[in-house]
Formats: structure tokens, C-alpha cells, sequence
């Protein structure tokens, strides 16, 4: 009897959770899955037959396969500078004293507490052509500037939302890290600037990995910063589903073009995570 | 001249004097210890000769040429950390190396030299190891190995012994000690421990409230300690209060002789002695009488807390392999009057 109670339990337990995994991750995902093998008629909408042609459609033109490649592309770039202004931010935080710690890292969170239609509007108006960017640079004497609706203007709101996910864990790698280590590699004759490179860094991967992960994960699968930022015509992939489903009206390629989106991010951040934690693994424990 | 010396060294945090005036003068080869209860401003030191805090006054110098404010990668020095503060994604043999790579040393010869030192600490076997793959003793021997591999004028420990369990800290004591008598850096340990520095050190230093208090040799210290202070921290001690006359402190009408130069009688004054200096005889036999209050058995030697009409003495008898007197036994207690001597009750001794 207590036997069985005791190989229950941990069953029950997890139920509710994985209830509702169930029903918000796993029967939706699965829809999704099933309507992108569904035909599409323009004139009658979607058929009970089955078919690849969304996919073998969405692979071999490359107006698609643009919007791919300028996603994972952008999503890249937002992590690779958001990596580098968030890890020597986070340093810096770390070696402040209250309450300028605490003032900072509100300053750096903040915008996570704005909507992010708001924020993105704000950046519309700054980026525009009579925003104040270009005002700036036409007091300068630069001219006007084109940065609303172009590649840069989403890079930039992008990496503005997404540097507090790269500077909290590494923050909270470097809170783990002994700033005695730090001083050791000194008085070992190393400059500050190779001690950060020899000690800190390495300590720090792990904290770097993980918020890179985050980071190219919310970027390439932003809606909000490349609908207002990008314009119409600079899509990327959530902004081209979305055309699908409520443009085109053909749910089935915008599904096909979901799945594939979510098999190539799953893809790149297995991969990427593989690589990178063994490695830190190996040597952090 | 001394080869490191301290000068007027000062640290002050706002207006707290961490450390003030500090005046010390190192001999080549000699081992130093600071010793404080904590706060007392003797890590502040370590770290202001490390080059890890800048002092507010005060000069450092090291074999002549002036260092107060040097980086701390220039000094050359070699820093064992309380921590110990190992590189957590190296290997034992790259922790030590590390130094070695700093200085521009050419691979061969960091092999070489490596391997020296890892067999001066006896940790050869487990060069490829990580740090927390070590128990905390191997850790600390990693510690000083990558300390001393650089060949540094002077060796610095920051308590090096505090994170060990007891057996582990008496056994690194010894060990310590001959390694820094083979190579013969000249070292400066701080500790908060009075056995470790006793043990190991050539002089002591003792430091309270940011000063020093007394700079001597072990043995010196602990038979003639400057401040009443000094001599309960240093070993125990009990201090009686009285007034001198006929050559002894009176208490409690009885006077109990020994040695107090310069005090004239009816003077307020302490009796003070060590309790191993202390006999148990029997009862109207000594100095004088008591009954037993505690006995506590330390393994090599018995404690007892004795009540007598002059107050509550401590006594520490060496373990003679017979179980001496019990608690409320009458006895009576015997010191020679060489080993009890007078101080004033302010605590400054006589000069």
C-alpha cells in the first residue's frame, strides 16, 4: 500500500504542471504541426488533405529564405553586441557600491517594465526622420540619417530590451566568483587587463552562455521591434507568420513557416548550448 | 635597515583608523607574525604591503627602493590568500604556472620549475587536478606553491591556516614553517591564532585598534607581555588585584610574594601568573589555599578553576598519567615568586 502511495506521488505531483504544459505548449504546438501539412485553396480556404507543399514552397524561394537568414542574422547581431555591453556592464555593477548598484540596475532593467509597444514607439519617434537623432545630427551638420525602418533601428530596440537578460546572469556568475581571485592574478604580476581576461572571463562563460541563449532565443522570435521598427517591408520571422495567418489568410504556410522557424532556433540553441557548456563544464564543475 | 620596512603606515576609512603609524622593519629571511583578535587592522597591513589598499600615510619599502605605490603586479610578491583564492577553471600545475606565464618565462623552464615547487608542497601526484577536486589542505598547499614558484622577495599569508580543521591546521603549521626555513623568503603571516603564531614565527607582532603593541620573539612575549591585554590574549592569565607590600601584592590580608620592581607599598597593584606556573600541593602547603570549582581534562594536560580567598585562579597541570585532584577538593596552591609578578592595574607594566 505504502509502496504504491510512494510510486504515485511523485506522479501526482508533477499532474498539474504537466497538465498545463499540456495544454498551453503541447496540443497548440501539435495543431500547428498538423495544420502545416493541411492544403490550402485560396477560394476555399483549408482542405482535409494532406501535403508537403508549404514546406518544399517556403525551402525553394527565396523571398522566405531572405527573411530566415535576415532573422537569425539580426538575432545574431543583437547578442553579439548585447554580450559585449552587457558583460563589462556587469562587471561594473558588480564592483558598485549601494546605492548606485541598486540605481543602475534599475536603470538597466527598466525596460522591461515598459510596454513594449510604448518603448517601440519611442524609438519610432527618436528614429524617425524629424525624431531627435536626426535633429541631433542635422545640428551637427551630418544630414539626415535614414534609421526608422531599417535593419539598425531594430538592432537597436532589440538590444535595448534584451541587455538586462545578458547582464543578470552574468552578474550572477560574477556575485559566485571570489574577488579575491581577482587580486591573486595581480599580485601574480598579471595587469588588470589580463586578469580579467584569464580569470574573470573563463568564470564567467557560463553566465555569458546562458544570457546568450535567452537573448538570440527573444530576438529571433520578436514581433513587437521589427512590426513598428522594421516597417513593412523589413520582415523578419514572427512578423511574416503574422502576415500569413492575417493578410494572406493561408494558416497553413504560416504554420509550416512557424514550425520551421521553431526547428532552426531549436537547432542553432541545442547546438550552440552543446558545444559551449561541455566546455565549461569540463573546467567549472 | 631592514629589508621590508613600514614607516608611519596609516589606512584611514573615513575618519576610523584601520591601521595607524604602523613602524615595522623585516630582516631578510626572517618570518613575522601579525596577531590580533579581528578588526585590529593586521589584515589591513598585509594588504597595504600587497599593494591591494593604498595607504593614507605612511612609506613602504622593500630591500631599499620605495613600493607605497606600486601596482601590485610590479611588487613581485607572493600572496597567500585566506581563501586561497586558486584559479577555479585551472589545473593545479596552471594555477602554479600562472606567475611563471606573467613573468615571460619560456615554457621549458615553467615545467621545470612548476615541478619544484609543486614537490616542495609534496603535491607532484595531482598536478592535472582541479581545485575543487582537492581537500582544503591540498588546496592551501597549491596556495603556496603558486606563491613561491615566482621566487618573491617576501611571502605573504592571510591567515593561511583558518580554513583547516584542527589536526589538518597543527600539521600545516610545522610544515609551513620548514618550507619557509628551506627556502628562506622572507615571510609575514597574518593570524588571529596565538599558538600558530607562536610556533611559527622568528617575532610577533602583536596589533590592537590599528597599532602595534608589541613586537618580540614568541618565547619573549609570552613571558613578558607589554599590556594586560597581550597577556590574556596570548595564552591565559590570572590577574589578581591587590596592593603591593612587603615585596608582594596583599589581598584579602594575606600577601603573596613576587617579583614587582618600582612599586611602592600601599600602591594599588595585579598580581599576575600563567596557570601553568601554578602547583597543586596540599592544602596549607603553598601560596595558598582553595577548593577545586571545575577540572576539564585537555588530553596532554588538566585545567582547573580553583576558588580562593584572593578570587578564581586558573591552573593547568601537565597530564602525569594519574587523575590528580577533583572537583571540591581542599588544596593548596604554590608558584615560585620568580614566575608571578606585579603590574599596575591600568595595565601599563613598570619599565
Amino acid at each position: 500500500m505504502s509502496s504504491a502511495r510512494a510510486d504515485t506521488t511523485p506522479w501526482l505531483l508533477a499532474a498539474p504542471g504537466a497538465l498545463l504544459f499540456t495544454a498551453l505548449v503541447v496540443v497548440p504546438l501539435a495543431l500547428t504541426l498538423m495544420l502545416s501539412f493541411h492544403v490550402y485553396d485560396a477560394a476555399t480556404g483549408v482542405k482535409d488533405a494532406y501535403t508537403l507543399a508549404h514546406y518544399t514552397a517556403i525551402l525553394s524561394d527565396s523571398y522566405f529564405l531572405n527573411i530566415f537568414w535576415r532573422t537569425l542574422r539580426l538575432a545574431a547581431l543583437t547578442t553579439l553586441i548585447c554580450a559585449a555591453i552587457g558583460a563589462p556592464e556587469a562587471y561594473i555593477l558588480s564592483r558598485m557600491r549601494e546605492p548606485w548598484r541598486s540605481v543602475f540596475l534599475l536603470a538597466i532593467i527598466g525596460p522591461l517594465l515598459v510596454s513594449v509597444v510604448v518603448r517601440t514607439f519611442g524609438w519610432s519617434m527618436l528614429l524617425g526622420p524629424a525624431g531627435l537623432v536626426n535633429e541631433a545630427f542635422r545640428a551637427l551638420g551630418l544630414g539626415t540619417v535614414k534609421i526608422l525602418y531599417t535593419e539598425t533601428a531594430v538592432v537597436i530596440a532589440l538590444v535595448h530590451v534584451m541587455l538586462p537578460f545578458m547582464v543578470i546572469p552574468v552578474w550572477t556568475s560574477l556575485q559566485k566568483l571570489d574577488p579575491m581571485v581577482e587580486a591573486a592574478a595581480w599580485t601574480l604580476g598579471a595587469s588588470r587587463f589580463t586578469a580579467l581576461r584569464r580569470v574573470v572571463m573563463p568564470q564567467v562563460t557560463m553566465g555569458l552562455l546562458s544570457g546568450s541563449l535567452v537573448v538570440f532565443g527573444l530576438s529571433a522570435s520578436a514581433f513587437a521591434i521589427p512590426a513598428l521598427l522594421g516597417g513593412r517591408r523589413l520582415k523578419m520571422a514572427a512578423t511574416l507568420v503574422y502576415d500569413e495567418y492575417m493578410h494572406e489568410l493561408n494558416w497553413p504556410l504560416g504554420a509550416a513557416i512557424a514550425i520551421l522557424v521553431l526547428v532552426i532556433n531549436l537547432v542553432i540553441m541545442l547546438a550552440y548550448q552543446r558545444v559551449v557548456e561541455a566546455r565549461a563544464k569540463r573546467t567549472l564543475g | 635597515m631592514g629589508f621590508l620596512t613600514l614607516d608611519g603606515l596609516t589606512r584611514l576609512y573615513g575618519d576610523v583608523a584601520a591601521v595607524s603609524d604602523v613602524n615595522l622593519s623585516v630582516a631578510k629571511g626572517e618570518f613575522i607574525s601579525l596577531l590580533g583578535p579581528s578588526g585590529c587592522g593586521k589584515t589591513t597591513t598585509l594588504q597595504m604591503i600587497a599593494g591591494l589598499v593604498e595607504p593614507t600615510s605612511g612609506r613602504i619599502t622593500l630591500d631599499g627602493r620605495d613600493i607605497t605605490h606600486e601596482k601590485p603586479d610590479r611588487r613581485g610578491l607572493g600572496i597567500v590568500f585566506q581563501s586561497y583564492a586558486l584559479f577555479p577553471h585551472m589545473t593545479v600545475a596552471q594555477n602554479v604556472s600562472f606567475g611563471l606565464e606573467m613573468r615571460k618565462v619560456s615554457r621549458p623552464e615553467r615545467e621545470v620549475r612548476v615541478k619544484q615547487a609543486l614537490a616542495l608542497v609534496q603535491l607532484s601526484s595531482l598536478a592535472d587536478r582541479y581545485p575543487r577536486q582537492l581537500s582544503g589542505g591540498q588546496r592551501q598547499r597549491v596556495a603556496v606553491a603558486r606563491a613561491l614558484v615566482i621566487d618573491p622577495p617576501v611571502l605573504l599569508l592571510d591567515e593561511p591556516l583558518s580554513n583547516l580543521d584542527a589536526k589538518l591546521r597543527e600539521e600545516m603549521q610545522f610544515e609551513l614553517r620548514g618550507i619557509q626555513q628551506r627556502v628562506g623568503t622572507t615571510t609575514i603571516m597574518v593570524t588571529h591564532d596565538q599558538s600558530e603564531a607562536l610556533s611559527m614565527s622568528d617575532r610577533v607582532v602583536v596589533m590592537e585598534q590599528g597599532r602595534i603593541m608589541q613586537v618580540d620573539a614568541p618565547y619573549r612575549l609570552y613571558e613578558s607581555p607589554a599590556t594586560p591585554f597581550i597577556s590574556s590574549f596570548v595564552g591565559k592569565m590570572n590577574r589578581l588585584s591587590g596592593v603591593w607590600r612587603h615585596g608582594g601584592v596583599e589581598i584579602g590580608g594575606r600577601v603573596l610574594a613576587c617579583e614587582g620592581a618600582g612599586f611602592s607599598d600601599g600602591a594599588a597593584a595585579v598580581l599576575a601568573i600563567r596557570p601553568e606556573k601554578i602547583n597543586l600541593t596540599a592544602p596549607g602547603a603553598g601560596v595558598l589555599d582553595g577548593r577545586v570549582k571545575g577540572r576539564f581534562f585537555l588530553g596532554s594536560a588538566w585545567f582547573f578553576t580553583v576558588e580562593t580567598p584572593a578570587g578564581l585562579i586558573g591552573v593547568s597541570l601537565p597530564n602525569s598519567g594519574e587523575e590528580p585532584a577533583r572537583e571540591g577538593d581542599q588544596i593548596g596552591l604554590d608558584w615560585s615568586r620568580a614566575s608571578a609578578r606585579a603590574a599596575e592595574p591600568d595595565g601599563v607594566q613598570p619599565a
